[in-house]
Order: C-alpha cells, then structure tokens, then sequence
C-alpha cells in the first residue's frame, strides 16, 4: 500500500509539519471574513485586549471561539471515522454514512419539541443515545446474514435508516413550524454563532473519547489483521469492539450535539491520513486529528465567501467536498477487505 | 386447467401471457382502490355518506357536496392514486433493474434531484413564475441528476451496486444544497418548501391532475411493456445477455422511464417517500416477480398506500393538515428495515 512518510523521523516532522498548518489556518479563520481583520489586530487581541475596538470584539466573542470549535470537531470526526472504517472493516464507514448524524438529530429535534429542553448536557446526551441507536442499528443490519458484510450493505443500511430518521426530523418540523427556523441552521451544520460555553460541557467528553481513541490505536492494529488472527493473538475481540464503539459514539454524538450535522470530514479524512502514514493507527489517529481540524477549519473559511454577506453551512461545505470524494471512491472500486 | 391466457397479435409480431391469478388481482385491486376512492372523498371537515358520495360522482348530488367532492376532495384523491401508481412503478423497475430489493426514487437519489430543482424554483421563481412550471422544474431536476448519477456510475457499463451508492452519495450533494437554499431564503418561503419537501398534496387541483396525466399516459404503458426486459435481466448481466438482450440499452431506456414517472409525481406530490420502496414488494408477496404482471399490480397498490396515507394524514389531526409524506414514511421506514432483516444476504 502507498504510503508518503515511510520512517519514523519523517512521520514525527509530518506531524510538525501539520501542527503548523493547523495554526495557519486556525489563524486565517481569525482573520478572514465578512469583516476583514489585520494580522496585527488579531495578534492584539490576545496581548492587550481593547474591549472598545469592533474588530477584537469580534475576534474574541465570535472568531476565536469558531476556529476553536471546528479544529477540535474535526479532530473528533475524523477520529470516529477511523475507527469506524477499522471496526466494520469497511473503507466506506463514516458517522454520516452510517445515519448516527441523522439519528442524533432526530433525537435532539423530538426532545426539543416534546419536552422543554434548553441545557445542553441535557441535549448532548439525547445526542448520545440517538447517535447510538442509529449506529448499532446500521452495524446489525448491515453485518446480518451469514455472507461477509459487504460495504454496499453498511452503506445501504445507513441510507434507509438516514431515511427514517429524516423524515421523522421532517415530520415534526412540519407540525411545529415555528420551531424550523430555529433549528434548520443547526440541521445543516454549522460552528457559526456557537460560543464556547456550548463547548465547555461536551469537552471533558471528547477529551476522555481522544484518551480512548489513543489507547485503543495498538488494539486497533491488531484487529485489523482479521478478527480470528486477532483471537489467536489472545485479544478479546468482543471488548475492545465495545470499547470502539463506544468511543465512536461518544465522538460523533458530541460532534452533533455541538455544531449539528457534518458529514464526510469522518469519511476522507482516514483516507489522507492512511495515505500518509500507512496502516498503524498509532499514527493514524493522531494524523487524523490533525488533517480533520485543517479541512473543518478551510471548508469553514472556504464558506465565509462565495455568498458574503450570508454564510454557506459547514455541513453544507463538507458535503460538497466529501461527496465527490465518496463517487471518486465508488468508482475506483471497494475492496472487499 | 390452463393458468395462463395467451395474447397474440395477428402476425406474432406481440405476444405476451397473462396469468389468471393476475387478472383477479387486478380486479380486486380495482374494486378497492373505487371504494377508498368514495371514502376518501367523503371524509373530512364535512363527513358526507358513501352513498351520498357515490351519488355525487355520478352527478346525482347536492351542489354543495358536488362543489366539496368534485372540485376539492376529488382532485387530490385523483392525484394520490397517480401519484402512488407513477413511483410505485418506478420504484418496482428500479428494483428490477438494480436487482435490489432495497432500491426506489428516494434512495438512489432521484427524489433528491426532482426536490433541489423544486425548491429552488419555490425560493427564487414562485414571485416572478407562475407555478404551473413548477413539475416542469422538478422534472428537469430529476432528469438531469439520473443523467448526472448514471454518467458517473458508468465505467464500461453500470453495475446495479455502482448505480446505489452513486446515487447515494449524489442525495448528499443534492440534499445539502437544497437545505442550504432553505436556509437562505425568507421564513415564508422556507416553510412552504420544506413542507413540500416531506410531501403533501395539500390542495391539489384539477390543473395538476392535467400536469401530472400526459406524464402517466405515456410512461406507464411503456413501463408496462418494457417490464419484461427486466425479468431477463434480473438473470444476471451475463446470463441475459447470452439470452440476447442488449442489457445496457434497455438498462438505459428503463432508468428513463423510471425517472420520467418518478420525477413527474414528486413534482406534483412532493418527496412522499417510500411508497416506490414499499409497493413493489407487496406485489411481489401477491403475484410473484414476474414484471408482467408485478407492475401493474405495484401500480394499484402505491394507489391505495397514497390514498389511505392522504386520507389519514388530513383527517387524523383535523384541523392539521399533515403531509401524507409523513405517514408513508411512518410505514415504510420500519418496513425497509423489515426487508433489510429478512434479505440479510442481499
């Protein structure tokens, strides 16, 4: 298999390497924008904060916590993707493939409009549990029957259940319209108009699902080699599946939860980063976080422009870029790992 | 006893077969969708009697249910049964063709595409066209997104599977823009569309019905003879092309018409989901999978899903008028993962 960073000294300068692009980016999300802001101005900001000036209001209030946001929802998805692709062996897993967006929302959106939610944490969890029925329900669906599980079937199964979930979205929306406006910003994804108090309460878990995610990269690997070299290597493979899925869950619930639906970051980003550096998740995951938070960060940036001054989605922006990535992927052919 | 009846043109130039069971189905099929017809036509913020309804039909009525029955109820009932028909049909010839039991409109895209065309038209054309285009739009959305989605799936041929996740992956694209039109437009405007988009034939009228007709009049029968290429072709590519079946032309020629009804129906029905899903496979259960006989009967069945899904829909919750989309999905989400359950090795 192709791989761009063969040595470990070049893998260590990648990530460098990455670092900094991330604060490249992260600093041009600062400055670029429906208002436009100096280099200097935003470097001001951060030394000797003028609460009087407009522009460094802006930086703080609602540019610095934006780039924050997407950096680190980035990261998660492109984490979740990984290990969903390495769970179900499958090249084309992703939390939007597999419907868990599509379930997390339709779970927010029946708690906000049958009981008077407004905490997030209380959100969030109703996130979790969303995103946890809909992925386990693709996962059996989509491994049922005594064939190997193909990717076509994962992909079909997420299909129909992104379809029931979405049109129960849709159909109480329809009976509570003034609820749409509300809620359809959020539908299509955004880190726009996010603080980070929205933040704050979701990162202990995201932290914790990172940790994770980490420590389960050398289980990973083992995995997978197959599930019965796995087994003959003494792994509990049944655990650590758990284990991944768990995190799985916790990374892309709290992704939705916090900026709503944005799709395909979980599916490329594994993608850039196995062509980087090759099979080891211990380098995978790390990769991942970082490629993951630089495509957010641009395909935020990226949106701020073509309709100034209203702003494209993220998730929006995300689907625009993933899904040729996806047809790309189609028309290449699956392998049938 | 003979279980088939032989139909020969004077020359054999056309023959086909038609089973006896089918033609009683078919009957039954017909007897049932006239007596949902008077129902639903009688139910509703007024109640009038079957029989009074009946009465009224055939022009024997008071003028005030004569103006309740033939200008209000009747026209949106004609267009759930032609609206059920035309994406029953195209969802059984996508299933066909695909050789999936999972494929319809909805789910490989074509939905997707008729929608965006829709709603654009809805937030940017509704002041300045009138909105007798609108089924044009949604047409052309439709149309052009199967061409988008077939091109891309070819590479020496389109294979059933490369069609499915194409397709897929085009909705993502085509529903993203079209939320993001939502999002951009006035509230107004944003609420019309998206209740547009969950499918409802709120307030269909006599002009919809002639929009919607020619569409049918064509397709349908053409569907109905090209069904058998299908039964070849649900053979395997191989198999039928050593029967001697240009497999990728007739592949083509039924996507089209596929899409020519599915795309005419959403533009009149909006995205009422499922029912190209659902439909087919109820047939199958009754008259077995030959397309001979299985479309037509799909045909009358999505008839009778739409209608009852209509009629439930906007009498339920009176004064709510709900988009029947909702109640067709209700149904047939948990039915799509009962067949993903069963065809586990699909």
């Amino acid at each position: 298999m192709f791989q761009l960073l063969h040595t470990r000294s070049l893998k260590i300068i990648g990530v460098i390497i990455g670092v900094l692009l991330l604060l490249c980016t992260f600093f041009l999300s600062i400055v670029l924008g429906a208002t436009e802001i100096s280099l200097k101005m935003a470097f001001d900001s951060f030394v000797s904060y003028d609460s009087t000036s407009t522009e460094q209001v802006i930086i703080q209030t609602t540019r610095v916590p934006r780039a924050i946001i997407a950096s680190i929802i980035g990261a998660n998805l492109a984490i979740a993707g990984a290990l969903m692709q390495a769970l179900t062996r499958n090249p084309l897993a992703s939390p939007s493939i597999f419907g868990i967006n599509a379930g997390a929302i339709c779970f927010v959106v029946l708690a906000i409009s049958f009981f008077p939610i407004s905490s997030l944490v209380q959100l969030m969890w109703i996130a979790f549990l969303g995103a946890g029925i809909a992925a386990l329900s693709v996962y059996y669906l989509g491994t049922l029957g005594n064939k190997e599980p193909t990717p076509v079937k994962i992909v079909l199964a997420g299909a129909a259940i992104t379809a029931l979930f979405s049109s129960f979205t849709q159909g109480m929306l329809v009976l509570d319209e003034a609820g749409l406006q509300d809620v359809l910003f959020w539908l299509a994804g955004s880190v726009s108009g996010r603080s980070l108090e929205m933040l704050l309460p979701v990162l202990p878990y995201i932290l914790v699902s990172f940790i994770l995610a980490l420590g389960l990269a050398y289980h990973v690997n083992i995995l997978a080699s197959g599930e019965d070299v796995a087994k003959g290597l003494g792994q509990r493979t049944g655990l650590v599946k758990i284990l991944i899925a768990i995190t799985v869950v916790l990374l892309a619930g709290s992704a939705v939860a916090v900026v709503g639906a944005i799709g395909f970051i979980g599916l490329i980003v594994p993608h850039i980063a196995r062509f980087l550096v090759g099979v080891d998740y211990r380098w995978i995951i790390p990769y991942c976080a970082l490629v993951g938070a630089i495509l957010l960060l641009i395909a935020d940036i990226i949106g701020r422009f073509p309709i100034k001054p209203e702003e494209i989605p993220i998730g929006v922006m995300t689907s625009l870029i993933g899904a040729p990535f996806f047809i790309y992927m189609v028309r290449k052919g699956l392998r049938h790992e | 006893m003979n279980k088939r009846i032989t139909f020969r043109s004077n020359r054999g130039y056309y023959s086909f077969l038609v089973e006896k069971k089918t033609l009683t189905v078919l009957t039954m099929l017909f007897v049932l969708t006239g007596i949902f017809l008077v129902i639903s036509v009688g139910v509703g913020s007024t109640i009038i009697s079957p029989i009074e309804a009946m009465k009224t039909l055939f022009g024997y009525g008071f003028d005030q249910h004569t103006m309740i029955i033939v200008d209000l109820r009747l026209p949106r009932v004609t267009i759930a049964i032609l609206v059920g028909a035309a994406m029953a049909i195209s969802g059984g010839i996508l299933q066909g063709v695909i050789r999936n039991p999972l494929a319809s409109p909805d789910i490989i895209g074509i939905s997707g595409g008729a929608a965006f065309a829709a709603v654009t038209f809805i937030t940017y054309f509704s002041e300045t066209l009138s909105i007798k285009w609108l089924p044009l739009a949604a047409f052309l959305g439709a149309l052009s997104i199967s061409i988008i989605i077939y091109s891309l799936a070819w590479k020496k041929g389109v294979t059933p599977i490369r069609l499915v996740l194409v397709g897929i992956g085009i909705s993502t694209i085509t529903s993203s823009l079209t939320t993001l039109m939502i999002v951009l437009s006035p509230y107004s405007a944003a609420s019309q569309a998206y209740i547009w988009l969950t499918g409802s034939i709120y307030g269909s009228s006599w002009e919809d019905v002639i929009a919607l007709l020619p569409w049918l009049i064509i397709f349908i029968p053409l569907a109905f003879i090209c069904g058998r290429s299908i039964n070849v072709q649900e053979l395997g590519d191989d198999m039928a092309r050593s029967l001697g079946s240009h497999v990728q032309l007739h592949r083509g020629i039924l996507v089209i018409i596929s899409v020519a009804l599915a795309g005419s129906a959403v533009s009149i029905g909006g995205a009422i989901g499922f029912v190209g899903l659902i439909a087919p496979h109820i047939a199958r259960k009754i008259v077995g999978s030959s397309f001979g006989s299985l479309l037509p009967v799909a045909a009358l069945i999505g008839s009778l899903i739409v209608i009852l899904a209509d009629t439930v829909a906007r009498t339920a919750f009176l004064p709510l008028d709900i988009p029947a989309g909702v109640f067709t999905a209700g149904i047939g989400a948990p039915f799509f993962i009962y067949l993903l359950y069963r065809n586990k090795n699909f």
